[in-house]
């Protein structure tokens, strides 16, 4: 469980992050939407402890990330997975190396145990036979599952996903959004997925928090957010025409 | 007020370099790839230029020397001191500036572009000391690739010299002999060293605190070549003004 109290975070004059306050809760796939500019990938990364806000709480179960010292913040970071936007796979190592990356880092077991859980993590994202493949000579959808594949390999209490859809086809955004749930489930870890994708929302939107101008003006689950009145959110859901054509059957309906 | 913040960011980057160690199995085998990549892979471009470059130091004294007075063993003489004192350590290393320093900031530049870098601080791994520590380990046996270039600079300038025509063997060597002081060589290899670090952090800062996309690193590549051979040179005039003066 990761609790928010009144989180704030500015750059220069600017204030993105306005007073956030939320639960994210263990063993459920967390998401954070909102449009672009709306303080996400920021509110996402004060989250990680990449960037520290200037007022207000984190805590990671039970302890506040402001109050661990250096030693007890890296002791974390290993209990977290992070699948990022573009993969951040490392080019120089092919596959299995970047699988293998945080096990080497973090634990110090024989290495034929090391492959026996990339190979077991690679089987779970549905990829065998990349093993000795760089990141350039496999599709960005195969990215993404190693990319998640890099993220559980060290069984991390947390995961945390910066838009894992962006750049797929509708089919493989599906695929990639199932597994994080799978995982999510199969391994009761606390997942934060940041995105502004609705098909993400419908899928696996177990809670949602929605942000607007650095503010959380909505939080509920994938079911509450197609009924809600709150205008900003319904602006939002509704913004595409394929939505506003599925409301228009589902008030034909009522 | 920029240039105080950058001075001001580099040495916290040094500070940071040092601190926090990635694991020591990890490490040795980053230092035996960066070895690889900015020490081995070198050496050709290396023994190209030298030997050239020592060939025509050679060619250039033996055409200016008009006066019947001056000895040949001059152009031994000059070569190893021109090749000894300033090219090889120092013009080597501007070389190399254009060739390790903008490996060095693509490289980290483009993890930066990518979020490789986020990756490792998210995974509670100290970014800096992953990536730079190695690259210092390894440039420091950049005077290694000075000896070469100093033994092929000389080797140049005897072929030149001797197939030229314009000096016998055995003046040449006996130049090379003449009025040699081992301190000038301490000299070298002390500023190569200094070189050598320079050579391998100021690219790292350039390519590890950029900001941007590929245009960007592309940029931050040209920057790092002007800065690191501007502190060369700096470098290079106040270690000889400490030094030999």
């Amino acid at each position: 469980m990761i609790k928010v109290e009144n989180v704030h975070k500015s750059f220069g004059d600017e204030k993105i992050l306005k007073g956030i306050n939320t639960e994210f809760d263990k063993g459920k796939t967390n998401l954070i939407i909102g449009q672009s500019g709306s303080g996400k990938t920021v509110f996402l990364k004060c989250l990680l402890g990449l960037f520290k806000p200037e007022q207000g709480r984190i805590y990671y179960e039970d302890k506040a990330i402001q109050d661990m010292d250096d030693e007890e913040q890296r002791q974390l970071r290993e209990k977290i997975g992070m699948l990022f936007q573009g993969g951040a796979l490392f080019d120089s190592m092919n596959i299995e190396e970047n699988v293998m990356f945080p096990l080497r880092m973090f634990t110090n077991r024989k290495k034929s145990d090391h492959l026996d859980r990339v190979n077991a993590v690679l089987k779970r994202v549905k990829l065998e036979n990349v093993n000795k493949k760089f990141p350039a000579e496999i599709s960005g959808g195969m990215q993404k599952r190693v990319a998640i594949a890099r993220a559980i390999v060290n069984e991390p209490r947390f995961l945390f996903c910066d838009e894992p859809n962006s750049g797929l086809d509708p089919k493989t955004a599906t695929i990639i959004d199932n597994l994080i749930q799978e995982i999510t489930h199969e391994n009761n870890i606390t997942t934060i997925v940041v995105t502004h994708d609705m098909n993400s929302v419908m899928e696996i939107g177990e809670k949602v928090v929605f942000l607007k101008e650095g503010l959380l003006v909505w939080q509920g689950t994938n079911q509450e957010i197609f009924k809600t009145d709150h205008e900003d959110v319904t602006n939002f859901v509704y913004s595409s025409d394929l939505f506003k054509k599925i409301r228009e059957v589902q008030n034909k309906e009522a | 007020m920029k240039y105080l913040h950058d001075i001001g960011s580099y040495f916290l980057m040094l500070k940071r370099v040092f601190g926090s160690f990635t694991k020591t199995s990890v490490l040795r085998h980053l230092i035996l790839k960066e070895i690889n990549d900015l020490i081995i892979t070198s050496l050709p471009i290396v023994a190209f230029i030298s030997f050239f470059v020592g060939g025509v130091v050679a060619i250039q004294t033996a055409l200016n020397m008009d006066n019947p007075i001056i000895p040949k063993t001059l152009i031994g003489f000059a070569t190893r001191q021109s090749v000894i004192l300033e090219f090889a350590p120092t013009f080597m290393s501007i070389i190399m500036a254009g060739k390790v320093g903008s490996f060095i900031t693509s490289s980290i530049g483009s993890m930066r572009v990518t979020e490789q870098i986020d990756a490792l601080e998210v995974m509670g791994i100290n970014s800096l000391n992953y990536l730079v520590f190695p690259k210092i380990v390894a440039l420091m046996f950049y005077p290694f690739v000075i000896v070469v270039s100093m033994f092929l600079g000389i080797m140049g300038g005897w072929v030149a010299g001797v197939q030229g025509g314009f000096v016998s063997s055995s003046d040449f060597l006996a130049g090379v002999q003449e009025g040699f002081i081992p301190y000038q060589l301490f000299y070298a290899f002390f500023k190569t060293l200094v070189f050598s670090f320079i050579l391998a952090t100021v690219p790292s800062w350039q390519g590890f605190y950029m900001k941007g996309g590929a245009l960007e690193v592309g940029k931050a590549s040209t920057n790092s070549f002007v800065w690191t051979s501007v502190l060369i040179i700096a470098a290079n005039y106040i270690i000889t003004q400490l030094l030999l003066s």
